[in-house]
């Protein structure tokens, strides 16, 4: 470290010496081997220090040397052979409306002879009866306790008359009854609001089920006419099976998935 | 006039008719008709005043409503005064009949992906399709077997078309490239034809009539512009660019000009020699899908008809092309009807003006397919509100829908002697309409999935549909 510029004065006055470009190239070449030698040889921090400063330097050639390397010709946007082949007027049209066919109707039909069912809760939290039903006294003394209103969401159906009020032993309040149902189709991932047409089994019960309670877990039928669907003789279907997916009564709607 | 002499006899009251051709032009003076006569007198009446060789058979309609009873229950049903001269349009129909398919008589796996497209040849005796495996196939009708696979594409097999002569077989594909094929070998003739950046949405030949044998032929693509190729040449001849958006469709009319619909909802009409714009057509609010032509099916069919005859020498093939679209045309110029996403349809008379002759809404969804029939007189409109519109194809004044698919209506075809249409939907079917009764005559259930697409054979016997299950299946009767 020269204090003052007396070797750059010394250098104008006399020039510099005869052998200072062989010298300087040597001693470039020499810098490779010194650099080499010091990152192998420093300990501690400061060996640290190199590595991590040569390897900063390396990405940023590696990119480099990318970046010339890609070829200037265009290529196409997409090589590869996709699948879900459509023709050319449903490239360019949005797929997610789009319903998928039964694909077996025997087997359905075999399904719903068995009882046996591929749902997706196939156990659900069973629901009790003091937890189901609420008790409500009647009688000019409040005495007689056989009566019992329904504290769930229920169906009951279009051509539902109430019993008599004298001999109606369930009551199903009008507030918790519901006629749609928010069905998602699980390929799909679209939800539609469809008709519920009836109640096919609740697994609290067969009681549950002929009252039309509708509960976590519950098959009920919907009506798909607006879905589309054929099946493979050319019938129309109307009606499929779907499975409530939330509690009704704390949401106050009615989630349910498809059963395909 | 035999039939003039019963007008003095106690038959009935008479009533004064004027028969006109569809044009509007009268066909002789009005003549005092007896009210029990019903279409065959008439016909009779016809055939001899046009001076017709053979017997042809007529359909007749009075105010767009056909007749099908005698004058005089007609006159009392719709209270029609017999003071005025009452119009009978007298409507040609074919001397053939086709019989509707009603079965599927095989059902030929082959494809390993979906089938996009499936077309006969323009003399009925080939069929070939293309897929989403990247393969045309070639069909042997006979044994309703595969025949040839045509492998080369890099991508899908958007569209096939065959040329009007039925000597070559062009295909489209998702990377932009287009090949030719030789349909008695299965090989491809030549390299792939490259230029196009996009896929390919549409191919349409040079009319035979204009050029025998077929060299030249205009592909669309989604890069929005369309070219013209010449195959013995195989290089691109011009290219048509001036839409902003994807050319969804494109038809080379009888007349030398080209037309294309575009995303831009703009129609645009080019003259071939140098590829320059003659027309824009605009006047639509969204999306135009599909176009067609009244001649068209003359000019996809080119020389052969339901005789079945071949044809020696080029030129012979373009003297008979050439009497047939006369015939097929008439006095009127070409009309072209576009198809939008817009909900309604437009007809225009390209050559004459650039406004719409008529408007044809009522679609509540967008129409995917419009088809003339083959004598031009009628036109149907595919739409993805589940139906199918029929509507006349001289004035464009709505006749008839067609209910009962379930699912968005993808293509129709017309059977070659117009009185039966087919249309294959998304809800796996494909069904028959009759014309004359406006009701569906056939229900064609089986395919296992999406209907992509369906045609039927020149000659009348066949149908051939195509979708998403990958296997091709034929209809006879």
């Amino acid at each position: 470290m020269a204090q003052g510029d007396y070797i750059q004065l010394h250098e104008k006055r006399y020039g510099k010496r005869l052998d200072h470009d062989e010298r300087q190239r040597k001693r470039k070449a020499r810098e490779v081997k010194k650099r080499s030698r010091v990152a192998q040889q420093a300990l501690g921090l400061k060996g640290k220090r190199i590595a991590k400063q040569n390897y900063r330097e390396k990405v940023q050639m590696k990119k480099t040397i990318a970046m010339h390397e890609e070829s200037s010709t265009r290529r196409k946007v997409d090589d590869n052979v996709h699948d879900g082949a459509m023709p050319a007027y449903l490239l360019d049209r949005d797929p997610t409306t789009r319903a998928k066919v039964l694909s077996n109707t025997i087997k359905q039909k075999r399904k719903e002879k068995a009882g046996k069912w591929d749902v997706p809760l196939p156990k659900v939290r069973p629901v009790a009866e003091e937890e189901m039903f609420k008790v409500i006294r009647t009688g000019k003394r409040k005495t007689k306790q056989w009566k019992r209103m329904v504290t769930k969401v229920s169906f009951v159906g279009p051509s539902f008359t109430r019993k008599p009020p004298k001999y109606e032993r369930f009551i199903r309040p009008t507030g918790l009854r519901f006629s749609k149902a928010h069905v998602t189709h699980p390929e799909l991932k679209c939800t539609f609001n469809l008709d519920i047409i009836g109640v096919k089994k609740n697994p609290n019960g067969q009681m549950y089920t002929s009252l039309g309670v509708v509960t976590k877990g519950t098959i009920i039928e919907v009506n798909v006419s607006e879905l589309g669907l054929v099946t493979p003789a050319g019938k129309v279907v109307w009606g499929k099976y779907a499975q409530v997916t939330n509690n009704p009564e704390n949401d106050g709607c009615i989630n349910a998935v498809l059963l395909v | 006039m035999a039939l003039e002499e019963g007008t003095s006899t106690s038959s009935g009251n008479t009533v004064m008719c004027l028969l006109t051709n569809p044009e509007g032009e009268p066909l002789g003076a009005p003549l005092y008709l007896p009210q029990n006569i019903g279409p065959p007198q008439l016909q009779e009446i016809v055939n001899k005043l046009l001076n017709n060789d053979e017997k042809l058979p007529y359909a007749f309609y009075i105010s767009d409503q056909e007749l099908v009873v005698q004058l005089g229950s007609y006159l009392a049903q719709k209270k029609v005064s017999v003071e005025k001269v009452l119009r009978i349009v007298y409507q040609p129909q074919a001397v053939f009949r086709i019989r509707p398919v009603n079965r599927c008589s095989a059902t030929i796996a082959g494809h390993t992906e979906a089938v996009l497209s499936v077309s006969f040849s323009p003399d009925g005796k080939h069929l070939a399709s293309g897929s989403g495996d990247t393969t045309v196939r070639l069909w042997d009708l006979n044994t309703q077997t595969p025949l040839f696979t045509c492998t080369g594409h890099k991508n899908w097999v958007l569209f096939i078309a065959w040329s009007p002569d039925g000597k070559h077989l062009v295909s489209g594909s998702k990377a932009g490239e287009l090949l030719l094929w030789d349909p008695h070998t299965g090989k491809q003739l030549g390299g792939p034809l490259t230029g196009h950046k996009k896929w390919i949405t549409a191919i349409s030949w040079e009319p035979v009539h204009l050029q025998a044998p077929s060299r030249r032929f205009v592909s669309a693509s989604k890069d929005g512009d369309a070219r013209i190729w010449d195959i013995s040449l195989k290089k691109c001849v011009i290219s048509l660019t001036g839409h902003t958006l994807a050319v969804t469709c494109v038809k080379w009319g009888g007349d030398g000009h080209i037309y294309t619909g575009s995303q831009d909802c703009t129609i645009k009409v080019w003259e071939t020699t140098q590829g320059k714009l003659i027309r824009e057509l605009k006047g639509h609010g969204h999306w135009v899908n599909s176009l067609a032509l009244s001649t068209e099916y003359v000019l996809r069919t080119g020389a052969y008809d339901h005789t079945g005859k071949t044809f020696s020498s080029p030129e012979e093939m373009k003297e008979v092309a050439l009497a047939r679209y006369k015939k097929m045309r008439g006095n009127a110029p070409e009309r072209l009807v576009s198809g939008s996403d817009d909900f309604t349809m437009f007809l225009w008379e390209p050559a004459l003006s650039k406004h719409h002759k008529a408007r044809l809404p009522g679609h509540q969804q967008l129409v995917n397919h419009v088809y003339f029939s083959p004598d031009g007189q009628w036109l149907a409109s595919a739409s993805f509100d589940k139906s199918v519109k029929l509507w006349n194809g001289i004035t464009g004044t709505f006749v008839a829908t067609f209910r009962g698919h379930v699912g968005p209506v993808y293509q129709i075809s017309w059977s070659a002697d117009s009185r039966l249409l087919l249309s294959g939907s998304k809800d796996s079917t494909l069904k028959v309409w009759d014309i004359r009764t406006h009701k569906l005559k056939e229900d064609l259930p089986g395919h296992a999935d999406e209907v992509f697409s369906v045609d039927w054979s020149p000659d009348g016997e066949k149908v051939a549909s195509g979708g998403k299950d990958r296997v091709l299946k034929l209809w006879m009767n």
